[in-house]
C-alpha cells in the first residue's frame, strides 16, 4: 500500500472518486467513461500543479518517503557482478553504510552509500541509515582500495546525519568524518556523488567530497535537519517548516549557489512513484559524469576538485569593521513574505561578487 | 553518649549581610570566580597563571587575541586577512543583528583571527577561533580565513597551528557553513601533501562540524585539560539514547583515552610544548640540537 503524504490528500480523494466511478461502470453497466476521463484529466493537472510548486518542507517529506529507491536498489540495477565488501578492519561492519565493487557501463567501479531500511526491522538493522565511525572508515578503506586499482568511486548519500550516540563518540565520529574529508580531497581517482534523499550535515559530507555532485530533484542537503535547526534556533522543533524555508536546503537552491553541479529530475510525484525510471535517469547521468571525468589526468582532476570547494562561501572584504544591519533585515517579517524576484537577483549578484572576489585573489 | 544521638541544633556561624556599598568597592575585573572550584582569584593572579585556576587547574575561556598573546612570542604577531567578514547570504532571520552584536562584544570582525608570528623564535602561521563570536560557529568568513592562512602557510612553507573553539557550523549560513568544512579540508590536504606540519589545539568547547573537520586533521591533535570535545553535543546524545551521560564523557582526557588525541597540554605549558614540536619539525633539522625541559 502506497504511503501518502499530507499534501497529497486532494489527489488521493480524486483517485478514490475515479475508482468508484469505474466500479460503478462495471457493476451497473452504465457508461461513465466520459466522467472518468474528465476526472483523470483533472487529477493529472492537479498533480502537476502540486509537484511543480513543492515547498521545501514538502520536499523534505518526499525525500524521506519510505518507498524511495535505496542505495542497494540503485546498485543492484546499475551494476553487474556487484560484490559487497564489509568491515573497516578495526571494529566492525557498519550496516548503515554499504559498499563494494561492480561493473558499471563496462568498467569496474567502487560504489559506496548510506543505506536506509524499508521497514522497522530493517531500519533497526541499518540504524535508519545513520552511520557510526566504522561506517566512514569502511568507506575510506574502499576508496583507498579503489585508488590502488584505479577504479572511479560512486557515492550515494541518503542520511539524516551521522549517529549521535555514545559509541560513536567513543570511537571518534568527528575524527572519522574529518579523515574522509581530507583523504577524499586528494583521492587520485574520479569521485561522483549523488544525494538521493536526505543530505544531513557532516554525516552526508563525509561521503560527499567529489568531482561531480548531483542531487535528485526533491532531495535536501544542509548543515542540519530542519527539526534540529528549529529546536536550536527557536527552541521549538515544530518550527521545522520555517527552518526548512530559511535554510535554503533544496536541490534548486544548491544549484543556484553553485554547490551542486546537476539536478536529476524525478518522476512526477517523486522517485518512489517510478523507481525504474529514476534509476535509469541516474544511470545516464553517472555515465555522462564518468565519461567526462575519465578524460582528465590526475593533476587536472585534483586541481578542479580543489577549486570546486575553494570558491564556496559568501563573504566581503569591503572597508568598515562592523556589520551594518540593513534596514530590511532588521525586521523578521520578511520571512513570511513571498520571495520577490528582486531579492533573488540580489542574492545571485552577491554570489557572482563572491566568485569574482575569489578569482581576483 | 545518648546525648550525642540527639544533637542540638547549634548555630555555628553568623550571617553577615554585606554593606550595600561593598560590591561597588571591588571594581569590575579585579577578581574572578573559578567555575571549576569556586575559588575567588585576583585578576592579577589569574593573569600570572595564563587564566587557569592556581588551585584546581580550571582553564578560563580566552578571547582570540588573548590566546595569541599567551601563545606567540611577544610582539611577533602579524594579522592577515582581518577584513574578511560574513555577509548574510541566505537573508536568515535575525542573523545581521547577531553578527553585529558579536562584533561589538569581541571587537573582532569574525570568529577567527589569522596571521603569523613566532613561537620560541620559530615562525608559524596560526588561526585562533573566538568562542564568544556566535558560539565560535563557523560561517563562510571563518572558513575563508582558515583556508587563506592554510594556503599562505603552504606557499611560505610554514608550519600551521589552529586553536579551535566552536559550537560547530553556523546554522544561519546553512549549506555554506557545511561546505567550509570541505573548503578548509582541501586546503589542509595540500599543506599536508607538501610535507608541512599542522597542529590542531582543541580548546573548550570544540564540537560539531569543527570536530568533524580541521580540529581532527592535525599531524598532532592536542587539547587543553577539561575541554569538552565531541561531534554531537551532549544534549543531542542524551535525547537520542534517552539516558544521562556519565561524568567526564567527552572531556579532553576521555577523548585522549579513546585514542583521538596525542596529548592534553596545560595552557601554561602550551608555548613550550608547541615550541618543542615546531623545533622537532624544522626543515633540515637543527644542527645544535635543542635542549628541552622534558
Amino acid at each position: 500500500m502506497a504511503v501518502e503524504l499530507p499534501f497529497e490528500k486532494p489527489l488521493v480523494e480524486l483517485r478514490l472518486k475515479i475508482e468508484e466511478l469505474k466500479r460503478f461502470t462495471e457493476e451497473r453497466g452504465i457508461d461513465m467513461s466520459e466522467e472518468v476521463a474528465t476526472l483523470e484529466a483533472k487529477s493529472k493537472a492537479l498533480s502537476e500543479s502540486i509537484y511543480r510548486d513543492l515547498q521545501p518542507w514538502q520536499k523534505v517529506q518526499i525525500a524521506r518517503h519510505p518507498e524511495r529507491p535505496t542505495t542497494l536498489d540503485y546498485i543492484r540495477d546499475l551494476c553487474v557482478d556487484f560484490v559487497e565488501l564489509h568491515g573497516d578492519r578495526n571494529f566492525r561492519d557498519d550496516p548503515a553504510i554499504v559498499g563494494g565493487i561492480g561493473r558499471f557501463d563496462g568498467y569496474p567501479i567502487t560504489v559506496i552509500g548510506t543505506q536506509k531500511g524499508r521497514d522497522t526491522k530493517e531500519n533497526l538493522y541499518r540504524n535508519f541509515g545513520m552511520a557510526h565511525p566504522e561506517g566512514y572508515r569502511k568507506a575510506l578503506r574502499l576508496m583507498k582500495q579503489a585508488e590502488k586499482f584505479r577504479r572511479p568511486v560512486l557515492c550515494f548519500i541518503d542520511t539524516a546525519g551521522a549517529y549521535p550516540g555514545t559509541g560513536g563518540e567513543e570511537r571518534g565520529q568527528g575524527e572519522a568524518i574529518a579523515r574522509n574529508l581530507i583523504e577524499m580531497a586528494e583521492l587520485t581517482v574520479p569521485i561522483v556523488c549523488i544525494v538521493t534523499g536526505e543530505g544531513g550535515s557532516g554525516g552526508a559530507l563525509g561521503l560527499a567530497i567529489g568531482d561531480h555532485l548531483m542531487m535528485l530533484e526533491h532531495a535536501w542537503y544542509s548543515v542540519i535537519s530542519p527539526e534540529s535547526a528549529a529546536s536550536i534556533l527557536w527552541k521549538d522543533a515544530s518550527q521545522a517548516q520555517r527552518a526548512a524555508d530559511s535554510m535554503k536546503i533544496t536541490a534548486q537552491d544548491l544549484l543556484r549557489f553553485g554547490i551542486v553541479d546537476e539536478i536529476l529530475p524525478e518522476p512526477l510525484g517523486g522517485a518512489q512513484r517510478a523507481p525504474a525510471e529514476m534509476i535509469e535517469t541516474v544511470r545516464m547521468a553517472v555515465k555522462r559524469a564518468f565519461a567526462q571525468l575519465r578524460t582528465l589526468d590526475t593533476e587536472t582532476l585534483l586541481a578542479a576538485r580543489y577549486q570546486k570547494y575553494r570558491v564556496i562561501g559568501a563573504w566581503t572584504e569591503d572597508a568598515g569593521t562592523i556589520y551594518e544591519v540593513p534596514q530590511a533585515a532588521t525586521t523578521t517579517a520578511s520571512l513570511d513574505a513571498e520571495p520577490t524576484a528582486a531579492s533573488d537577483t540580489q542574492e545571485l549578484d552577491d554570489l557572482a561578487y563572491v566568485a569574482r572576489k575569489t578569482t581576483e585573489d | 553518649m545518648l546525648k550525642d544521638l540527639f544533637p542540638q541544633k547549634k548555630r555555628k556561624y553568623a550571617t553577615i549581610t554585606p554593606h550595600p556599598s561593598a560590591r561597588e568597592r571591588v571594581p569590575e575585573g579585579i577578581v574572578d570566580k573559578c567555575k571549576g572550584c569556586g575559588e575567588i582569584i585576583l585578576a592579577l593572579e589569574l593573569e600570572k597563571h595564563a587564566k587557569t585556576c592556581p588551585r584546581c587547574g580550571y582553564h578560563f575561556s580566552l578571547g582570540a587575541m588573548e590566546r595569541v598573546g599567551y601563545t606567540l612570542d611577544e610582539g611577533s604577531f602579524v594579522e592577515l586577512f582581518g577584513q574578511v567578514r560574513s555577509t548574510d547570504p541566505l537573508s536568515f532571520p535575525e542573523y545581521p543583528g547577531k553578527l553585529q552584536k558579536a562584533q561589538q562584544l569581541t571587537g573582532l570582525t569574525e570568529g577567527v583571527v589569522t596571521g603569523y608570528g613566532t613561537i620560541e623564535g620559530q615562525p608559524v602561521a596560526i588561526g585562533v577561533m573566538d568562542g564568544r563570536f556566535i558560539m565560535g560557529s563557523m560561517g563562510s568568513a571563518v572558513g575563508e580565513k582558515l583556508t587563506r592562512i592554510a594556503e599562505y602557510a603552504t606557499e611560505q612553507r610554514m608550519p600551521l597551528v589552529y586553536f579551535t573553539v566552536s559550537g560547530g557550523a553556523r546554522m544561519q549560513e546553512a549549506i555554506f557553513s557545511l561546505m567550509q568544512m570541505a573548503k578548509v579540508s582541501v586546503a589542509l590536504a595540500r599543506h599536508n601533501r607538501e610535507g608541512l606540519l599542522y597542529v590542531a589545539v582543541l580548546t573548550h568547547p570544540t564540537t560539531g562540524g569543527v570536530t568533524a573537520s580541521f580540529a581532527m586533521q592535525g599531524d598532532l591533535n592536542i587539547a587543553e585539560p577539561g575541554a569538552m570535545i565531541g561531534f554531537a553535543g551532549p544534549g543531542v546524545i542524551e535525547k537520542t539514547i534517552r539516558q544521562k551521560l556519565p561524568e567526564g564523557f567527552q572531556t579532553a582526557e576521555f577523548v585522549m583515552e579513546h585514542g583521538m588525541l596525542d596529548g592534553v597540554v596545560h595552557r601554561k605549558e602550551m608555548r613550550n610544548y608547541l615550541g618543542r614540536i615546531l623545533s622537532l619539525h624544522r626543515e633540515g633539522g637543527e644542527p645544535d640540537g635543542r635542549r628541552t625541559a622534558l
